[in-house]
């Protein structure tokens, strides 16, 4: 835990002022304002300055000075993130990456790039793109999203299941450690020696290091992607089609599922001509060469058809298959459009739950008098319920955090989790003493000790103090989920 | 099948207890890798931990007690059509996949289809303190904590006793096809890696011997195109040919007498210019070098190659067999250690020396 810094905000100023541009050591109130939040927006907090450095060095020299004054830091790149995991401390600094935005090197033949941690992630792929080449992960705030904040957070997006997360798509990263010092984790080989240092620090959400370089894989883009929409009549039937289509050897390179409150929403939105009387929607992307997506997308026709979809529709040119995605892409903003406010939640479930938890949301929308609507990768069992709300309404956003937070018990009930790619941050830290006991809890603790041993690098976020743990279990209402985590940890 | 996690629970309070050191062992049959164990210390027997704990085909995810053996999942996995991804290696029927993870051990496929680390999805840990941990989950996407679970990858047993692990597995691909071609080693490197920057279904490509051999896997029709559209003969017996790959059974990798040593480089790198023979995996990122010789020399020639060496099988196993680490990291892995266990009980300097 931090102690209270050594420094007056005026004292840090000018240390920092002396090797870095006065103009990028921001300390008025109206220059921070933009930094006081990142996509959580529900959460702010104004940071005592905020820092914007442009060399590696500089990061060091900040990092030496904040250590030795305890001084806490929070690493940002665009500030997108979902879990307020970038929300500013009051007493420390913000430290923006937004000036390391150079891709650095890409080489074709390796199917590598050298990024800057401020890199967008859309820009890898566009960049890449003139040697056939793309970046895999693709999470939906991708224009903006920067390849650091893609490592803090292990970023994923819809084409998980075969193409995996952050984690499986870098090679190395180029850190600052809390105490200054520049380490390299991973190398350009695939499994170097020793204990995975790379894949302790992709998710760590800032609390381990601060990333100044990343080293990622580059794929060939497929020949051909065509992708199957498939309507169903009931979310047992959609949720059973998911397994159907996996139990034929078939691993899509996208699979999507909406139900009937998304659906129509993203239907008025893109008018992208979706079933709008379907109770879910599944949309199967399958890619490769030529050959291999023609085989596969016969069977997964076939699949649907048997396992009773009332529609199914192939896309038949790339611009049907944009138009296909582009309502999924866009529900996130068509949800937007039928509330003031949504609130996007983030768990995981084991992909035969799909339809029990969509039917209890029902149940616990009803109960909390607020509408939900879902979206789904069901390749790899993450679920978005959106839930819809007015923040200028009192004591609605509260409910609805409520509400959230019931959604998330579900999911660890369930055999899943509080949060598949979003993060903790600040918004999930009590979920943290459902999935995890002290024990746990306590060895998360001595893991970022080991790497930060004053507790500088974003405290508060990831993990809970053990003390806030027990008050939340013994949270009555919570009393039936603490069972069941006691009894998976016997 | 049994769960004797409580049992092991309690010989690791005892060793704490009685100022002991444990070196973990599952089959036994990885006693090779890594430094000289220590002989002063007991021995922590997880292959009777053995046992399917819980297994859903259609969610693609096994989870498995730690001492279970690779040849009794994989006869699980292949009634339902299903294999490991990461082909691991079998060093003789008693290979565990607790063993497997601890060595982060892979086969020929893993640029493409992933690592043993990469298909991990969760554990459980019995560290230092004998707390009986669960980390990660059984679900594709867990960003809830610190990935503890990848962290074991590699770490030799050195930060607590994997009990259970839970996995990603995928279908078997429906057909595959190995083409085979004579080539010298100065020009296949630039050869595989053109290869493998096609969107075609290679799943596997290394060079011995002045021949390359590349592996197409998936759908048939896909397979059987591209092997009209690449040059090569098609290899009888393919897949016996990438078994003996998968389990180190080819010929490069016989006999004892000279050591075995592990390139980890990147795929484009020039092949360092040492005095032996070379086996060239992963499309370049593998190599495997057998030639005399001492770390720190052929230390500059990996990180050269932007990557590392360790040795893996033979040679000097008292001195270090892993690539030397920087300080600052050496400072880093030595608090971690201590974190997960902090009186230094289990596989003391079995990875590292210092460590």
């Amino acid at each position: 835990m931090t102690t209270k810094p050594k420094v007056s905000k005026a004292e840090l100023a000018e240390q920092f002022r002396a090797f870095i541009d006065p103009d990028y050591v921001i300390t008025d109130d109206e220059t921070m304002k933009p930094y006081e939040c990142d996509g959580m927006s529900m959460y702010c907090e104004m940071p005592l300055l905020v820092v914007l450095p442009e060399t590696v060095e500089q990061v060091q020299r900040v990092m030496r000075i904040c250590n030795e004054n305890a001084v806490p830091v929070v690493a940002r790149g665009a500030g997108t993130g979902l879990s307020a995991g970038a929300m500013p401390n009051k007493e420390g600094v913000v430290l923006s990456l937004a000036k390391f935005n150079r891709i650095v090197e890409i080489d074709p033949l390796a199917r590598t790039a050298r990024l800057q941690p401020g890199v967008r992630n859309l820009a890898i792929s566009e960049e890449a793109a003139q040697y056939g080449l793309y970046y895999g992960p693709d999470p939906s705030s991708q224009i903006a999203c920067t390849i650091g904040g893609n490592v803090a957070e292990n970023s994923g997006g819809v084409h998980c299941l075969k193409y995996g997360l952050t984690v499986h798509n870098i090679l190395s990263v180029e850190m600052v450690t809390a105490e200054g010092d520049v380490v390299t984790v991973g190398s350009d080989g695939l499994d170097g020696c020793g204990m995975d240092l790379l894949a302790l620090m992709t998710g760590s959400e800032g609390l381990l290091g601060v990333v100044t370089e990343v080293k990622v894989k580059l794929l060939p883009k497929p020949e051909v992607a065509q992708v199957v929409m498939a309507g169903f009549d009931d979310v047992q039937k959609g949720g059973d089609a998911v397994g159907g289509i996996i139990s034929h050897g078939i691993i899509p390179g996208g699979l999507e599922m909406m139900d009937g409150h998304a659906i129509v929403a993203a239907d008025d939105f893109a008018q992208a001509g979706y079933p709008r009387d379907a109770k879910a929607l599944l949309l199967c992307e399958v890619d490769g060469t030529e050959e291999e997506v023609h085989e596969h997308i016969a069977q997964a026709e076939e699949v649907f058809r048997k396992l009773g979809a009332t529609s199914v529709r192939t896309s038949q040119s790339e611009e049907e298959r944009a138009l296909l995605w582009k309502g999924r892409k866009s529900a996130f903003p068509a949800v937007g459009r039928i509330s003031p406010d949504y609130y996007c939640m983030d768990g995981t479930i084991p992909r035969r739950e799909i339809a029990y938890v969509l039917t209890e949301m029902e149940k616990m929308s009803e109960e909390f008098g607020l509408r939900v609507a879902n979206v789904f990768h069901a390749g790899d069992g993450n679920l978005h319920p959106l839930i819809l709300f007015d923040a200028n309404v009192p004591g609605e956003f509260e409910r609805t955090e409520a509400f959230g937070s019931r959604i998330l018990e579900m999911c660890v009930e369930v055999g899943g989790c509080i949060t598949g790619e979003h993060g903790v941050g600040v918004e999930k830290i009590r979920q943290m003493a459902v999935q995890f006991n002290d024990e746990e809890l306590q060895q998360f603790h001595d893991v970022k000790a080991a790497f930060d041993p004053a507790g500088i690098l974003n405290p508060g976020k990831g993990v809970p103090a053990l003390r806030f743990c027990q008050e939340y279990r013994s949270l009555e209402h919570k009393q039936h989920t603490h069972e069941h985590t006691e009894a998976a940890h016997g | 099948m049994a769960d004797i996690s409580q049992q092991l629970k309690e010989q690791v309070l005892q060793a704490r207890d009685s100022g002991h050191k444990l070196n973990i062992v599952g089959g036994g049959t990885k006693a090779f890798m890594g430094r000289e164990a220590d002989t002063d210390a007991g021995t922590l027997n997880v292959g009777e931990h053995t046992g399917i704990v819980d297994y859903h085909p259609v969610e693609l995810v096994l989870t498995v007690r730690a001492g279970t053996p690779l040849s009794e999942i994989e006869a699980t996995l292949a009634e339902e059509g299903q294999c490991l991804h990461f082909e691991p290696p079998h060093f003789g029927a008693a290979s565990t996949i607790g063993g497997t993870l601890a060595c982060n051990l892979s086969g020929p496929g893993r640029p493409w289809a992933g690592s043993v680390r990469d298909q991990v999805l969760g554990i459980r840990l019995l560290n230092g303190k004998g707390e009986h941990l669960r980390f990660g989950g059984q679900v594709m996407k867990n960003v809830a904590g610190y990935d503890v679970s990848r962290l074991q990858a590699g770490a030799l047993g050195t930060l607590g006793v994997i009990t259970e692990i839970s996995m990603k597995v995928m279908p078997k691909p429906a057909a595959s096809l190995t083409l085979v071609q004579e080539m010298g080693m100065d020009e296949v490197i630039h050869y595989m890696n053109s290869r493998a920057a096609e969107p075609k279904p290679i799943t596997a490509a290394c060079w011995v011997d002045g021949k390359v051999y590349l592996r197409l896997a998936g759908a048939k029709s896909g397979v059987e195109a591209t092997a009209e559209k690449w040059s090569g003969e098609v290899m009888e017996q393919g897949d016996q040919f990438w078994q003996q790959v998968q389990d180190m059974q080819h010929a490069f990798f016989a006999g004892n007498d000279v050591p075995l040593w592990r390139f980890s480089v990147g795929s484009t790198a020039a092949t360092p210019e040492l005095e032996g023979n070379w086996f060239i995996d992963w499309a370049g990122s593998q190599r495997w070098f057998r030639g005399a010789g001492q770390l720190k020399e052929l230390e500059p020639a990996a990180r050269a190659a932007g990557g590392q060496v360790s040795l893996f099988r033979g040679g000097d196993r008292n001195g270090e067999v892993m690539h030397h680490q920087p300080e600052a990291l050496k400072g880093i892995q030595r608090r971690i250690k201590n974190a997960f266990d902090p009186d230094n009980i289990f596989n003391p300097g079995r990875l590292y020396s210092w460590l």
